[in-house]
């Protein structure tokens, strides 16, 4: 190719109008892409610069980039921290994009300038370096979907401990109300706190209530016949409540044998039941 | 070899065990606690596993069949203390213990037995 590595000689040679030409874009913007509101013109204009050095380091002469290469490296770092805090201040991944792709306008009329009357050869260079903008710019999307993904998986955890509380009813008595879909995961961490609880508080009676459980299939139904034997091998009895008209159904018509536990209908009849049992009278 | 020690409390026996049983140890137990039910003529066996952190299939056995043999001696069994982590590995190996009574301190364990004997 005969003007191979136009891109990176337009960059060293014009870096400052292209650095303004950007940044009066940026600023000027009519749609609110890149958030002007939220990033001061001196932070945008400080990276704006950052990233045209990093980029020209980057491609030290050449039209490509390999992200992963160990040259990059610096390149990729900014980009990855970027998207970070373009996500912390609650821009879309878009917007975080756009950012890299508002690039296109000043390099594309840069290398207009650069290659004349040279048709050719400035279709070549673009496509180059709508390429490597591109490619840029999907690594801001990434970058910004991971740190994402990492937020969800934390808060699905810290939900899961959150969602099973267990609770002192009474004097020996403890209420285990569940919420939301029994799976393995659940039923462990369940277990567990029910299990270290009896252990701490001495009670020898626990209630389950499955109220808020959506469904109930053999799975569900296994786990909690798990936790009723852990809770007996313990010397804790143990009552299953808030079991609903269609559960009840669905478990008869699944053929799950509840092997002799103890169940009832409401959350009021388990702590009446086990307060009778702890030998409590309740009177009026 | 070590055993482990059965101490009699009128008519019942409390075992306790506090270390970590190997097989050899416990298959020794049963022996031990079969002949001592059959001369004290015990009524009630009260085991405490508050010190066992860990258990394997034969341990889980060897106290269902303890139970068992207790139980054909005319003594009843309570097994007391057992840690969450244990009751939690003995379900995950298909051991439901059945017919064991249980509680979850000797104390607990000794009201049981002394209401059922």
């Amino acid at each position: 190719m005969a003007c191979s590595g136009m891109i990176a000689s337009v960059l060293k040679k014009r870096a400052k109008q292209l650095q303004t030409d950007w940044l009066t874009d940026l600023t000027t913007s009519s749609v609110d892409a890149i958030g002007k509101n939220r990033v001061s013109p001196q932070e945008l204009e400080q990276q704006g610069a950052q990233f045209l050095q990093l980029l020209s380091a980057a491609l030290d002469g050449k039209q490509a980039i390999d992200l992963n290469a160990s040259q990059a490296k610096p390149l990729r770092e900014f980009l990855e921290g970027l998207s970070r805090s373009r996500a912390q201040q609650g821009f879309s991944s878009g917007e975080t994009a756009t950012f890299i792709f508002s690039f296109k306008r000043p390099l594309f009329q840069a290398l207009k300038l650069e290659a004349g009357a040279n048709a050719d050869a400035l279709a070549e260079e673009i496509w180059a370096a709508t390429q490597l903008l591109d490619s840029l710019g999907l690594h801001t999307v990434s970058t910004f979907q991971r740190a994402r993904e990492e937020l969800i998986n934390r808060q699905q955890e810290e939900m899961l401990e959150l969602s099973t509380p267990v609770v002192k009813l009474w004097e020996g008595i403890l209420a285990l109300p569940m919420i939301g879909t029994l799976d393995s995961q659940r039923t462990q961490v369940v277990m567990e706190s029910l299990l270290q609880k009896i252990v701490e508080t001495g009670s020898d009676m626990a209630i389950i209530d499955i109220t808020g459980v959506p469904t109930v299939d053999t799975l569900v139904a296994q786990h909690l016949l798990k936790t009723v034997t852990a809770l007996r091998l313990m010397g804790a009895e143990c009552i299953i409540s808030g079991i609903r008209p269609q559960i009840a159904q669905t478990i008869v018509h699944l053929g799950v044998d509840l092997q002799g536990v103890v169940t009832k209908a409401s959350l009021a009849d388990a702590l009446a039941l086990a307060l009778k049992r702890g030998g409590y009278a309740v009177s009026r | 070899m070590q055993h482990i020690p059965i101490l009699r409390m009128g008519e019942l026996l409390l075992v306790t065990i506090q270390v970590d049983m190997h097989d050899q140890m416990a298959l020794q137990l049963q022996d031990d606690l079969t002949v001592a039910i059959a001369r004290f003529g015990s009524k009630g066996v009260l085991i405490d596993i508050s010190a066992l952190e860990m258990v394997d299939s034969f341990i889980g056995r060897m106290i269902s069949d303890i139970s068992g043999m207790a139980r054909i001696l005319d003594a009843a069994t309570v097994l007391v203390g057992m840690r969450p982590a244990v009751a939690i590995t003995l379900v995950e190996l298909g051991l439901s213990l059945p017919g064991i009574a249980t509680a979850l301190n000797v104390e607990r364990g000794m009201a049981l037995l002394r209401r059922n004997v």
